[in-house]
């Protein structure tokens, strides 16, 4: 499957996943409701690490959280692109939160370090297309 | 009376049968009658939950010891089912938890943090308060005998603070209030007196409208929020009436535009709401004595230590399969008739279970949200000492969002512990606090607590931090139901699929809340007991 493909099919799926956010309550409003990190790297740090862990092998508990090194399912960049805006189980979707640029960044980010090195990059098009 | 009102919503001939039930023999006997046919659905707590007898030799197994789980396996028990629960935990409780003085805890990832505070001082990472409208969690609180004491929700002495907006002075609340209600009610008098809403308000309203603003306000003669006794009566005085001949000095209301465009509001939020209305309760000794005392009462019924693999039911009963998390070795199977799953949608959606496409939707598709906690340790109780702060919390712009006094303990001597930081639901911050690591996340609340409280650094001593989404348990503080989610989703979560249902908070509409965990357990046993009984 062509990357182009993978984004047309996940498409519907992405788009169908992102949920509103829940009833807020107003005081919960004031805060910023997008995040500021700006880059891949600066991005995962500040948020992305909270459960893949510092050093992406990701955590085993009652549950896990699946490691990002030498993970084949990053092969096709629309994998982990509809995950990050939609969400996967107890993953909340980032749609909401990151604008294509960052969106874009963090997928490149992700496929090209902890032992991934995949050349193809998402741009923030294709991020724009994939909501 | 709710069972006559529902009563009246039967056709004739079972109305007919269960007003002659209730005639003859009480309303406790209609009510019993009303769960067996399946009428008295238990949506708010009204009261302790009575099921019929349960069939001969039926057993039930319980998935999680947390509060669900265990309000699930009491009152099963209790009706005559054999029950038993397996817990990933080596304690009873699940987010019902507080850590302890020399109590350690290890997150995800690895790190171990040991606490070290004073004997008796406590921090508890999850839930911390309840409401008094909270009727189910009472009154199992009170059936274990666990003692409860005042929980300080709301204090006028404490801090309002933006970083934003009076060049970062911290303002007290009671100053807050008085002059948002002072400014509001000159406002309102004002266009009320000019006749702006002569069209809405008849002269007599009018009139009452005006007396009320003027005392709800502190409003002067001339309908006018200013420095004065009225004012200062309210938000307090830069000198305090006293005794002897010293004249006492009105303090200065903050300025009307600033004010406003502060955003100081944000922590008059709170008392507002239902759910943090006065009285609010806490256990003495923490939260954690409720799981505690809970474990105890189903002492034998627990097996601990044992991770959930694979959940299977046939037309027979079901089997669920486990490993031991402290010995490995061979996988268990433990065996049912009837299962109760209290385990969260976060750990469940990993776990094989076969259930119908509906329910795996709504397990598969329910995100957990991000809520951190910070308890520091003092050498000394400086908010009551230097600003007498007894109690209640204090608000924030920066990310900590939230300092919590301790309701317990006041005017002791030596360390105690404060709650100086809760990020939870602020916004899309609560990641990037999340995302640190424990002492990074100490020294976030102690460098932003400095600027609301400049004591603490020289009077810190240790501090615990816990990120939801790295405890092992749960992957994540609370199910996070959005509205469309919640449409698309939830009756298929709380749904009864053939000898499996679900239960917790994320099956309730009181996200979050021990309260959901109490109503969710006490309704899926209802329906899954009808079940029984009919079978």
């Amino acid at each position: 499957m062509t990357t182009n493909k993978a984004f047309s099919v996940l498409l519907f799926a992405a788009t169908s996943l992102v949920a509103t956010p829940a009833v807020t309550p107003a005081w919960a409003q004031l805060g910023p409701q997008t995040l500021t990190q700006r880059g891949g790297e600066a991005i995962y740090k500040g948020v992305c690490q909270d459960c893949h862990m510092p050093d992406g092998k990701g955590a085993v508990g009652a549950a896990a959280y699946p490691a990002l090194t030498s993970n084949k399912k990053l092969a096709e960049a629309g994998y982990p692109l509809s995950v990050v805006l939609g969400g996967l189980h107890s993953m909340p979707a980032f749609a909401k939160s990151f604008d294509d640029q960052q969106i874009a960044d963090i997928v490149n980010y992700i496929r090209t370090n902890f032992g991934n090195h995949y050349k193809d990059k998402v741009t923030p098009e294709q991020v724009k297309s994939a909501r | 009376m709710k069972q006559v009102h529902e009563i009246d919503n039967l056709n004739v001939s079972r109305r007919s049968l269960l007003k002659a039930i209730g005639l003859t023999a009480g309303v406790g006997a209609m009510y019993q009658t009303m769960v067996e046919m399946g009428y008295a659905a238990n949506s708010d707590f009204t009261g302790p939950v009575t099921l019929s007898p349960a069939p001969a030799g039926a057993t039930v197994l319980i998935l999680g010891a947390g509060i669900a789980g265990m309000v699930a396996a009491y009152e099963m028990r209790k009706a005559g089912y054999r029950v038993q629960i397996l817990e990933y935990n080596d304690r009873p409780g699940g987010r019902n938890w507080s850590l302890q003085a020399g109590d350690s805890y290890t997150e995800l990832g690895g790190r171990t943090q040991k606490v070290d505070f004073a004997p008796g001082q406590y921090f508890n990472p999850g839930p911390w308060r309840l409401p008094y409208h909270h009727q189910g969690i009472l009154h199992y609180t009170k059936m274990l005998n666990v003692p409860l004491e005042s929980f300080v929700q709301y204090n006028n002495a404490t801090y309002v603070h933006s970083t934003k907006a009076f060049g970062g002075k911290p303002m007290r609340f009671r100053e807050v209030q008085a002059d948002y209600d002072g400014y509001t009610a000159e406002l309102l008098a004002k266009a009320t007196n000019k006749n702006a809403l002569d069209d809405t308000l008849g002269k007599d309203e009018k009139d009452a409208l005006l007396r009320m603003l003027k005392s709800w306000g502190a409003l002067d003669a001339n309908y006018e929020y200013k420095k004065g006794e009225a004012s200062s009566d309210f938000r307090g005085y830069d000198v305090p009436p006293g005794g002897g001949v010293r004249e006492p000095e009105f303090s200065d209301p903050m300025p009307r535009k600033e004010l406003h465009e502060s955003n100081l509001w944000v922590g008059r939020y709170f008392p507002k709401q239902w759910d943090f209305q006065g009285q609010m309760f806490q256990p003495v000794g923490g939260m954690g004595q409720i799981g505690k005392a809970f474990g105890k009462l189903l002492d034998g019924v627990i097996k601990y230590d044992c991770k959930v693999t694979n959940i299977h039911q046939d037309d027979k009963g079901v089997a669920v399969t486990y490993v031991n998390t402290k010995t490995g070795g061979t996988p268990q199977t433990a065996k049912a008739d009837w299962c109760v799953c209290t385990i969260p949608a976060s750990i469940l959606s990993q776990i094989p279970m076969n259930v119908g496409a509906p329910m795996r939707t709504a397990i598969d598709s329910l995100p957990y949200i991000p809520a951190a906690k910070v308890g520091l340790q003092f050498k000394r109780r400086f908010w009551e000492e230097d600003d007498n702060i007894y109690g209640g919390n204090s608000y924030t712009d920066q990310s900590i969002f939230n300092i919590s006094y301790p309701s317990h303990g006041f005017f002791e001597k030596g360390p105690a512990v404060l709650l100086g930081a809760y990020v939870y639901r602020t916004g899309a911050s609560v990641y990037n606090f999340e995302a640190m690591q424990a002492p990074e996340m100490i020294e976030a609340a102690l460098e932003q607590g400095s600027k609301i409280h400049p004591q603490y650094r020289q009077e810190f001593m240790s501090g615990v931090a816990v990120a939801w989404h790295r405890v092992p348990w749960t992957l994540g503080c609370s199910g996070g139901w959005s509205q469309e989610n919640r449409q698309k989703n939830y009756a298929a979560m709380c749904s009864l699929d053939n000898r499996i249902v679900l239960a917790g908070e994320h099956c309730s509409r009181l996200m979050a809340w021990q309260e959901g965990s109490v109503l969710s357990a006490l309704d899926a046993i209802q329906r899954l007991h009808k079940r029984a009984v009919t079978a």
